[in-house]
């Protein structure tokens, strides 16, 4: 726990020193192996670590730095990809057993971005299989531990890249949200995490689950370093055709801005479910942004409360769809069999966990002729009156606070039996996935067993940059606290 | 067989045939074991789902992705593709530059 509680170096001052020549990227790279080395096993926050690359990569870094050429502005910082962003050339793996030795033929274009800004990637990230999940222990590849308690999960299903981060095996990470997929394990890891705007960033070769609600977005150890990691993966892609038709999105120059004026949002008939200790501290955070100038607005939602029934109709029927094209003939494994549609079954019954195996049955029969209406059309209508409400509640208020999960990390196994609990872990994330809103947890304190405890901050569409002011405000709340024990002790 | 919140559903929504129809369907092979729990599973679930059955949609527009874009289309130019020879190189089985497969007809279950 020691190493939890020094202040982790951010993303910009490593590549600020090493664009400055105060720091060597070999350097920086070889610190970050070493404690992936020393604690990964423990952890397992990676499929592959990519040591050998990094250390290429570095020492290129470095040489451009010696000729006067700049790297970019992520110069030289170890970044960790969720193992469903593909990688050309590199084993990209969905952690399942049926994409276990695929490696891709090209790269999505956030890897591109992120390459040409000057970051290096040390590793591939554990994931709940296909990122379906709420815990990272449906993983072909096991479990991966929370590092502030290894007997708990770090949520999912980007739980090795929330570890990742959480552990400082990486200054930044990537994940993608479908339906809180960043904002549960950061919050449950106690870092910041982003599901930025739908179609603010390029989905291209992301491997798709949910394809009108998955978005990629940056863990980090701070507000600042998760708004440059954001900006430098965003911006149109003629590759992807819901890619919105403008530039990067603009997040640090306002960062510092504060919510003076600011008109925040309570959700009045917010889902019950959310533990004393994560009510006392979403209380805090309301209080924070009060004695920082914001105005706090009571908003109501009924709709909010029928996301959870809507997304489990609408993202496993997309799942299902978008999971047809694992047929053993393309890519990954092939289990034998005497004709194709015997082999289709084989393989995908081999290939494939328990959780995606229920996940697409449930969409298959909500597709299904005779039920269409009844569950997926259904769901849709109910899609439509959640951003119904979002609109009327974004007419009276800037941003919107709620939990990001509705507990602190829970031990390992403990809801592993039981779907529909774990499905619950995503009650207050999910809406936003539907309507393709912005959100981001950030770390605000500790509830029980001294865990981390994320506030969750939703603004509307294209708003992200609020949306990180007022996260930045309450970052700042809590350093003032923490620097105020330090020089009291 | 109740759900997470202890509600036990008066009639089950979906029964075992339902649930290896959808199994065939999704391509998926279940064994009688892996057929009831899935059934005991789905069956909660879709009765936890039953909460919007109440709620008056007439009229509604369905919701089918966030976005305003609708119909992107590009010029009709040639671009970079991918490498065959590094696709295919990816694939169980190959022949001849082309995906190979058993036969698709001729043996049937």
């Amino acid at each position: 726990m020691s190493s939890m509680s020094d202040q982790p170096t951010t993303a910009v001052d490593l590549a600020k020193n090493v664009r400055n020549g105060v720091a060597k990227a070999v350097d920086v790279v070889d610190e970050y192996l070493a404690r992936i080395d020393e604690r990964d096993g423990e952890i397992n926050a990676f499929n592959l670590v990519l040591a050998d690359q990094a250390r290429e990569r570095a020492a290129e870094i470095d040489a451009m730095i010696s000729v006067g050429r700049d790297p970019g502005p992520l110069a030289g910082v170890p970044v960790a990809l969720k193992d469903n962003l593909c990688t050309r050339g590199i084993p990209t793996t969905c952690s399942s057993k049926i994409l276990a030795d695929w490696k891709p033929p090209y790269d999505a274009t956030v890897v591109t971005r992120l390459r040409d800004a000057g970051a290096i990637f040390v590793g591939k990230t554990n994931l709940d299989e296909f990122a379906m999940g709420s815990s990272t222990e449906n993983s072909a590849f096991g479990p991966t531990k929370n590092p502030h308690d290894t007997t708990r999960v770090p949520g999912g299903s980007s739980g090795g890249s929330a570890a990742a981060v959480a552990a400082n095996f990486a200054a930044v990470s990537f994940g993608s949200d479908t339906g809180g997929s960043i904002r549960q394990p950061a919050a449950l890891c106690g870092v910041v995490g982003v599901k930025p705007t739908y179609g603010a960033v390029s989905r291209l070769g992301l491997i798709a689950f949910g394809s009108s609600l998955d978005q990629i977005g940056p863990f980090a150890h701070t507000v600042r370093d998760a708004a440059v990691a954001l900006e430098t993966i965003s911006g149109h892609d003629p590759g992807d055709s819901t890619s919105i038709q403008q530039g990067p999105l603009d997040l640090s120059d306002t960062l510092d801005l504060g919510v003076a004026g600011l008109r925040v949002g309570r959700i009045t008939d917010l889902p019950k479910g959310a533990s004393p200790d994560v009510e006392e501290r979403l209380e805090a955070a309301f209080d924070a942004l009060r004695e920082a100038g914001a105005e706090i607005v009571d908003v109501e939602m009924p709709a909010f409360n029928y996301g959870l029934t809507a997304y489990y109709l609408i993202a496993p029927a997309e799942a299902s769809s978008n999971l047809a094209r694992f047929d053993g003939v393309r890519f990954g494994m092939r289990t034998a069999a005497p004709d194709t549609n015997s082999m289709y079954t084989a393989t995908r019954t081999d290939g494939f966990g328990a959780e995606v195996k229920r996940r697409i049955m449930l969409g298959t029969y909500a597709l299904s002729a005779g039920y269409y209406d009844a569950y997926y059309g259904r769901a849709q209508k109910v899609r439509r009156l959640i951003a119904n409400d979002f609109a009327a509640a974004y007419a009276k208020a800037d941003v919107l606070l709620t939990p990001a999960s509705p507990t602190v990390a829970f031990k390992l196994g403990d809801k592993a039996s039981d779907p529909l609990a774990m499905y619950l872990c995503d009650t207050y994330t999910i809406p936003s996935n539907l309507t393709g809103d912005p959100g981001m947890s950030v770390p605000f304190g500790t509830g029980e067993h001294g865990l981390p405890v994320g506030v969750q901050i939703l603004a509307p569409a294209l708003k992200d940059h609020v949306m990180f002011q007022a996260a930045a405000t309450l970052e700042r709340h809590m350093q003032n606290l923490q620097d105020q024990n330090v020089s009291a002790s | 067989m109740g759900d997470s919140l202890g509600r036990v559903p008066d009639v089950p929504k979906i029964s075992a045939a339902d649930v290896s129809k959808v199994a065939t369907l999704a391509r998926l092979s279940l064994t009688d074991d892996e057929l009831t729990t899935a059934t005991a599973e789905l069956a909660a679930m879709l009765d936890h789902f039953a909460d919007i059955d109440a709620l008056d949609l007439d009229g509604v527009e369905p919701m089918m992705q966030p976005t305003p874009l609708a119909n992107v289309m590009r010029e009709d130019i040639e671009g970079e593709t991918l490498d065959r020879d590094e696709v295919l190189s990816q694939a169980p089985l190959t022949e001849d530059g082309r995906f190979r497969v058993p036969p698709i007809i001729g043996i049937q279950d």
